[in-house]
């Protein structure tokens, strides 16, 4: 037995443990529950609560089971008189000014204090003064106080230090009159802020928008997965009599650990939100009528049998990269039978120019976990925290244990770590600043980069930024260059990826691509593409894309869960080509004065709460979920709809009977061809600067789809007030 | 930037602080730059004075505001200029404090932690055993120590200040 191990004894059972353990972590893993309020495994130790307390041998007093390291031959006893009644005097103080407000307390019935009362309290209180009261605080629009209820277990204030890195919570004041705050007014900002409703052990913090909406024991847990980002951060959500309550997280420690995004928790108020479409709307001679499904399934039927009867390169098919798989598969069954291969899901792209070196999909080339034990990333074009806060969570994590990360970023976004190297590249001038790093990287690595480039490379400057930037994935073994949104949606992105590969191969770093919608990756392998089909498969005719089929206006559009004036490169081309347009076939949550305007045809679709599906995030992780809530008005789940749509044009082999019977369809098409992750990027490019002025390339954070963008609580926080003045972010 | 709220001379003496732990532990230097700052601003702290203390050190406001509300010889709200703090505790207390404190709240007509109106004297709230026992009952003003207090000494001590 190595020098690691240590044998110890609980409750007499004898038991190893690795030296330098804390006691907790031991119990824990032999399932013997010790009560706990401070303890959290994500947390750093504070041993402030004491409510841990066990027995141990020879010790000459109760020990805290958080704060002490095991021993060998140590023998602890949780259960003892002696640790017991440790326990139940703890207990006893944590109650004196505890108020006893669980019948309005929305943590009642899941609160660590009230199932521990129970375990530990007496029925009858001993104190008999007066208990003390604390004003509460005003933390913003998604978290409630009630800190007359705080325990002081200093979990939220830890999670502020440790996990977000800005600290906005503290402690103050002391002994009897301290006290959970921020002392000058103010919110919580952080983009993960909402853990600490999870976090806190009583109903001290506590979920905003949900607050008085249900009792904990009333509604059903069921499994979802984020639906805003390609991480795929697993979640549940609480569903009373159909209607989704709120949203917590699902522990997966390969993804989002234990933590979700507050764009993830709260954007589920946008399910509700007024705008619903309730029933189908056709348009008749210029006014909107309501239909039945059985109606407007014939008219979509209709629109595209004569719309498309003689050209399938009439019809265009622009597809919202949250789509799920299934209705990916099956809009793409449906448009290819229809003859057309104008299919994407690429919607706020700008260049298309060398989409066929594209990945088959675009993925991350890792496990998100290894993110963590990297030591050199490069962040290219990349909003991170704003794009995918839990690849940036992990991405802090593996700075803090010593990774060099740098950027190549249009501004410099706050990432509450010291960063490697940071090359100013704006937007007009981005490809050529990202080619000084490569021709830095060729100049350390002394290697040759492919003729095709290396006349440009010549021209650049190499300064000493960029000498740091490329060290810090030439240096280091475990190295990743992560391609962001920002990159995606720039005009120049054929020549930024073409250099962001370069700079993999000279580096020999990772390249993993961080792309827009929770299902991207699923979109390339439904083959929601115009030049390939399912699986990557490079098509013989191909389609027009994004940008081409509005720019060369087609005579039938089907839109499928976008909004063509927000989800958009190019909102006003859109509009123009729609409004051209003989038939614009919508299938949307939402009805708005700008659908009205553009469309002949809207189809109530369910949102990602509604519907059964599934997600494939940049992992390669395929995440299925059933409905969570039910269907809001006349809405119908996507793959259903289109199902019937497919029978009614006379698609073979359409009678899927569930979701996942769509999903088995595609992956036994797929087969188990070997998904290339790689790009094969041949194309040579340019460094012309580009006419960025008016572009946004940074899409705000709780603006990126029509569900965040309907979140009334996401909207009214401070992240969406300063992204809406366009001004700086904390 | 909020800096500017710092003089020449506390930017010093925070630097001092600074140097006396190790790198990455400047955190513990707050208390004594709240002491230099609270020096210079007549006896307390405000909002603006604790942020630019954050700012010099690069750290978030609330842990200087932390500090600042947790040491009972920081003060957040104005005061009188002269701070008087008598020691309460039990060696104290079985001295006579009681009275001392009687007496000085009927003297001054405040009560403990309340400054009077024309900003002469700031009576310290509750203040514990500042480890002179042996000459108690003690009080501290501005920094000098009274001990075996009486009623009359009190008023000696008190009157001859400005
Ligand atoms: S608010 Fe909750 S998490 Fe924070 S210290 Fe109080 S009890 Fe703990
Ligand atoms: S859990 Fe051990 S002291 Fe709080
Ligand atoms: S008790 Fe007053 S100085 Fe010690």
């Amino acid at each position: 037995m190595s020098d690691d191990i240590v044998n110890i004894e609980i409750n007499g059972q004898p038991v190893t443990a690795k030296k330098g353990q804390m006691l907790i972590e031991v119990t824990d893993r032999h399932e013997t529950y010790v009560p706990r309020f401070c303890y959290h495994e994500k947390l750093s130790i504070a041993a402030n609560c004491r409510m841990c307390l066990v027995e141990v041998e020879k010790a000459p007093k109760p020990l805290p089971a958080c704060a002490t390291p095991v021993m060998d031959g140590m023998k602890v006893f949780t259960r003892s008189a002696a640790a017991i009644s440790a326990q139940k005097a703890t207990m006893e103080f944590l109650l004196i000014n505890h108020p006893l407000d669980c019948p309005i307390c929305d943590q009642g019935g899941e609160c660590e204090l009230q199932d521990l009362a129970m375990g530990f309290g007496r029925d009858v209180s001993r104190y008999n003064d007066r208990k003390r009261v604390v004003k509460d605080k005003n933390l913003g629009p998604l978290v409630s106080t009630d800190m007359t209820r705080c325990i002081h277990c200093t979990r939220c204030v830890r999670f502020g230090q440790e996990i977000t890195g800005i600290q906005e919570l503290g402690t103050v004041g002391r002994s009897d009159q301290v006290e959970i705050g921020t002392y000058i007014e103010r919110s919580v900002d952080h983009e993960l802020s909402g853990n600490i409703i999870d976090l806190c052990p009583v109903g001290a913090l506590n979920n905003k928008p949900y607050r008085f909406g249900a009792r904990a024991w009333e509604m059903v847990a069921k499994p979802m997965v984020s639906p805003h980002d390609c991480a795929g951060s697993n979640l549940f959500g609480h569903v009373l009599r159909g209607k989704l309550k709120r949203v917590v997280p699902q522990d997966n420690e390969a993804i989002n650990e234990t933590w979700i995004s507050d764009r993830d928790r709260f954007s589920y108020e946008g399910v509700y939100s007024e705008d619903r479409l309730m029933a189908p709307l056709i348009k008749v001679d210029q006014e909107w009528r309501e239909a039945s499904w059985a109606e407007a399934i014939e008219a979509v039927r209709d629109s595209l049998r004569t719309g498309v009867s003689h050209e399938g390169d009439a019809l265009g098919v622009l597809v919202s990269p949250n789509a799920t798989l299934e209705e990916m598969y099956l809009l793409n069954r449906i448009a290819r039978h229809l003859g057309s291969q104008n299919l994407d899901h690429r919607l706020r792209r700008r260049d298309f120019s060398d989409q066929s070196s594209d990945p088959d999909v675009p993925s991350l080339g890792m496990p998100i976990a290894s993110i963590d034990s990297l030591n050199g990333v490069l962040v290219v074009g990349s909003n991170l925290r704003r794009e995918v806060p839990i690849i940036a969570h992990r991405l802090r994590k593996a700075a803090l244990a010593g990774a060099d990360v740098g950027f190549v970023n249009p501004e410099e976004y706050e990432y509450h770590f010291a960063s490697a190297a940071y090359v100013d590249a704006p937007l007009d001038r981005f490809a050529e600043k990202l080619a000084g790093v490569v021709a830095a990287a060729a100049e350390t690595t002394k290697t040759n980069v492919p003729g095709s480039i290396s006349k440009i490379l010549a021209d650049v400057k190499v300064d000493e930024t960029a000498r740091s930037a490329a060290r810090i994935l030439s240096e280091n073994d475990r190295s990743l260059i992560l391609f962001g949104q920002i990159a995606a949606r720039h005009p120049n992105f054929s020549a930024i990826r073409r250099l962001a590969a370069v700079l993999a191969e000279l580096t020999g770093a990772q390249l993993g691509f961080l792309p827009e919608g929770a299902n991207a990756v699923g979109a390339h392998l439904a083959g929601i593409l115009p030049h390939r089909g399912p699986g990557g498969v490079e098509l013989e005719e191909q389609g027009r894309d994004a940008l081409g089929m509005l720019a060369s206006p087609r005579s039938v559009y089907m839109l499928f869960g976008m909004e063509p004036d927000g989800d958009l490169a190019d909102c006003a081309l859109a509009e123009q080509a729609l409004k051209a347009a003989d038939k614009v076939i919508c299938f949307s949550p939402f009805v708005t004065q700008s659908l009205l305007d553009c469309s002949d045809i809207l189809i109530p679709l369910g949102t990602y709460a509604e519907t059964a599906g599934t997600f494939v995030n940049i992992e390669g992780a395929w995440q299925s979920f059933d409905a969570t809530a039910s269907l809001v008005g006349d809405a119908r789940e996507g793959w259903r709809i289109l199902r019937v749509l497919g029978n009614e044009l006379e698609l073979p082999e359409c009678d899927y009977q569930n979701a996942s019977e769509v999903s088995d369809a595609l992956a036994a098409e797929l087969g188990s061809g070997a998904i290339d992750s790689a790009l094969s990027s041949r194309a040579g490019i340019s460094l012309q600067s580009t006419d960025v002025a008016d572009l946004t390339l940074d899409v705000p954070m709780y603006a990126i789809d029509s569900v965040v963008r309907r979140g009334k609580a996401l909207q009214s926080t401070q992240i969406a007030a300063e992204t809406r003045e366009g001004g700086s972010e904390a | 930037m909020s800096i500017g709220w710092l003089s020449e001379h506390v930017r010093e003496e925070i630097d001092h602080w600074v140097a006396k732990f190790p790198d990455g532990r400047h955190r513990s230097a707050i208390i004594g730059a709240l002491q230099a700052v609270q020096h210079e601003n007549k006896g307390y702290l405000t909002p603006e004075l604790m942020d630019a203390v954050a700012a010099y050190l690069d750290l978030p406001k609330i842990q200087v505001y932390e500090v600042a509300t947790f040491y009972s010889m920081f003060e957040t709200e104005p005061v009188g200029r002269h701070c008087v703090s008598v020691c309460t505790n039990i060696s104290c207390m079985l001295r006579g404090s009681d009275e001392i404190v009687e007496h000085l709240e009927r003297k001054f007509g405040i009560k403990l932690g309340e400054s009077t109106p024309d900003g002469k004297i700031f009576l310290k709230r509750e203040e514990e055993c500042l480890a002179a026992c042996c000459g108690a009952p003690m009080m501290m003003v501005d920094h000098i120590y009274h001990e075996n207090l009486t009623p009359e000494k009190v008023d000696k001590v008190l009157d001859t200040l400005d």
